[in-house]
């Protein structure tokens, strides 16, 4: 078994700040620290994972749990306060879709700037261009602004261009629903597609029946800490369990 | 499927890293050239009518009312050939600062190497200069301008070290903006000064007149000072007579063979502060924007 992420005691503190100018930090020194100047809380305490390559997970739990702040830790997005994150090979995030995407710039440069964002070589870009045009059914509106588009072809491309950079560890953070129903139906079959190829998904989402058919571990975080880690159906139950 | 290392991500090789992503910075940068004069009439236009408008103004103002024209032998040519290097210097640092901030949404939800922004911001910057640098030298062309190899490479040191600077500086600041946004507000500060501490409205003369010889050599080795005569050894030095201008005070003595150095170590060290500062920085960018 090769691992492909490896994760290793993180801990991840986030400060509230109160402050956001020089003023205030000044006031603060000069009164002499008194006070906290600003408050924290434990987005991830310790957390251990280890992801075989072509295994396929689904990070789970509530609101706020860190599952996003996970993910962006293994995207490299953020860095841990201790621990240590490794991964193996390219590693791509849909971490939103359409981050990058530039409403002003026709589909056609957005689709070469957000490939190049996430990782993609010109020539990969060029020789996928047709492919990811036609999974976005975006058609004869390849030329036209982006910021037309409605929000389903916005969607549409944007996802086109996620799923064609083939990265070894694919991250998924709740995008799932995007489009119409055929549109996502396409998108699943793409991503299972993926999956069988042998990449490694790591997928965050609150669609629990989505994320089932999907994959086949999860894992389920709260307040930061794993409390179970097994068969997705497992996690899932337990987790709707405590809801 | 594939026997690479595990590595850490997220650890960027810095500025290495922008040489490696030429295809990004290239996108990036024809982004900016196409967002930045949308939905205007004139265009790209507006980049041949600021620098215009401003150069009437300061012609105006100091070649007439205030008599330059009169001590300073083709004064309009002294005052642009300073000009289109402090506006690339203004426009590039200023970008720079704020371009961390501005790409937030980007930079806290896909890892890329965020060196990116602020390069990608300066040689924007660069390529507004063209057209500038292009009237310069009609003007100077129209004047009777026959350019050495010494002149060119003077010119091309001169731009280097304000596209070093600028770098430098805007990897400096974009990074500090993150945290305070007063960073900004500085630098508007630091650029409204840099107009006037160094020789681009008058003569370095008027300087070493007035100022005492420690101060004289703090103001010389500005690297913006050291740039600006190198654009006036370029550009105006050629196109001015024996008669009129005493070519040796004309320019600083010793402009090439000591200020030139300085003002490009100078300038590394600066790029070399700021990426240091980035990286030390650039960890918690994505909690904090």
């Amino acid at each position: 078994m090769t691992i492909a992420i490896e994760v290793r005691g993180v801990s991840k503190q986030f400060v509230l700040r109160h402050t956001r100018s020089i003023k205030e930090a000044f006031v603060w020194l000069m009164k002499g620290r008194k006070g906290d100047l600003s408050e924290k809380f434990h987005a991830l305490a310790d957390i251990s994972l280890e992801v075989a390559q072509g295994e396929t997970v689904a990070l789970l739990g509530l609101n706020g749990s860190g599952k996003s702040t996970l993910l962006k830790h293994i995207s490299g997005v953020m860095l841990p306060d201790s621990g240590s994150v490794r991964t193996r090979g390219r590693v791509a995030g849909l971490i939103e879709v359409g981050a990058g995407f530039h409403p002003d710039l026709s589909g056609r440069d957005n689709v070469y700037l957000n490939g190049a964002i996430l990782g993609m070589t010109e020539e990969q870009i060029d020789e996928r261009f047709e492919s990811i045009i036609e999974f976005s059914e975006i058609g004869q509106f390849i030329d036209t602004e982006v910021k037309f588009y409605s929000s389903g072809m916005y969607l549409r491309l944007a996802f086109s261009v996620a799923v064609h950079t083939n990265p070894e560890v694919f991250l998924v953070d709740e995008i799932l629903a995007v489009g119409d129903e055929p549109f996502q139906k396409k998108c699943l079959a793409r991503i299972r597609e993926l999956a069988d190829a042998g990449t490694t998904l790591v997928v965050v989402s609150h669609d629990l029946d989505l994320v089932s058919t999907i994959c086949d571990r999860g894992v389920l975080l709260d307040h930061g800490k794993i409390i179970l880690d097994g068969p997705v159906d497992q996690v899932v139950a337990r987790l709707r369990g405590a809801a | 499927m594939n026997h690479e290392e595990l590595t850490t991500p997220g650890m960027g090789g810095g500025l290495r890293d922008v040489v490696r992503s030429r295809f990004l910075l290239k996108l990036l940068v024809s982004k900016e050239l196409k967002v930045r004069y949308r939905g205007s009439v004139l265009g790209i236009l507006w980049s041949y009518v600021k620098p215009g408008v401003q150069f009437v103004v300061f012609w105006f103002a100091l070649g007439v009312f205030l008599g330059m024209n009169r001590n300073t032998e083709n004064y309009p040519i002294y005052l642009f050939s300073g000009i289109v290097l402090i506006n690339f210097f203004s426009e590039a640092l200023g970008n720079a600062s704020r371009s961390i901030v501005g790409n937030g949404g980007l930079i806290k939800k896909i890892y890329l190497p965020r060196e990116l922004f602020p390069v990608a911001s300066v040689w924007v910057s660069g390529v507004h200069f063209l057209p500038q640098l292009v009237v310069l030298l009609a003007a100077c062309l129209f004047s009777g301008w026959r350019p050495g190899l010494a002149e060119v490479a003077a010119a091309i040191a001169g731009f280097l070290i304000v596209a070093l600077l600028a770098t430098g500086l805007g990897l400096f600041f974009g990074a500090v903006n993150v945290y305070f946004r007063d960073s900004e507000n500085f630098v508007d500060m630091l650029l409204m000064i840099a107009t006037w501490a160094s020789p681009v409205l008058y003569s370095w003369t008027m300087v070493r007149d007035e100022v005492a010889a420690p101060v004289l050599a703090v103001y010389q080795a500005n690297p913006l000072t050291i740039a600006v005569e190198l654009f006036h050894f370029a550009f105006w030095k050629p196109t001015t007579s024996a008669a009129v201008t005493d070519q040796a005070i004309a320019v600083p003595p010793d402009l090439l063979d000591f200020w030139l150095p300085i003002g490009l170590v100078t300038s590394v060290i600066v790029i070399i502060l700021g990426q240091l500062t980035f990286r030390r920085l650039e960890g918690r960018f994505a909690q904090e924007l």
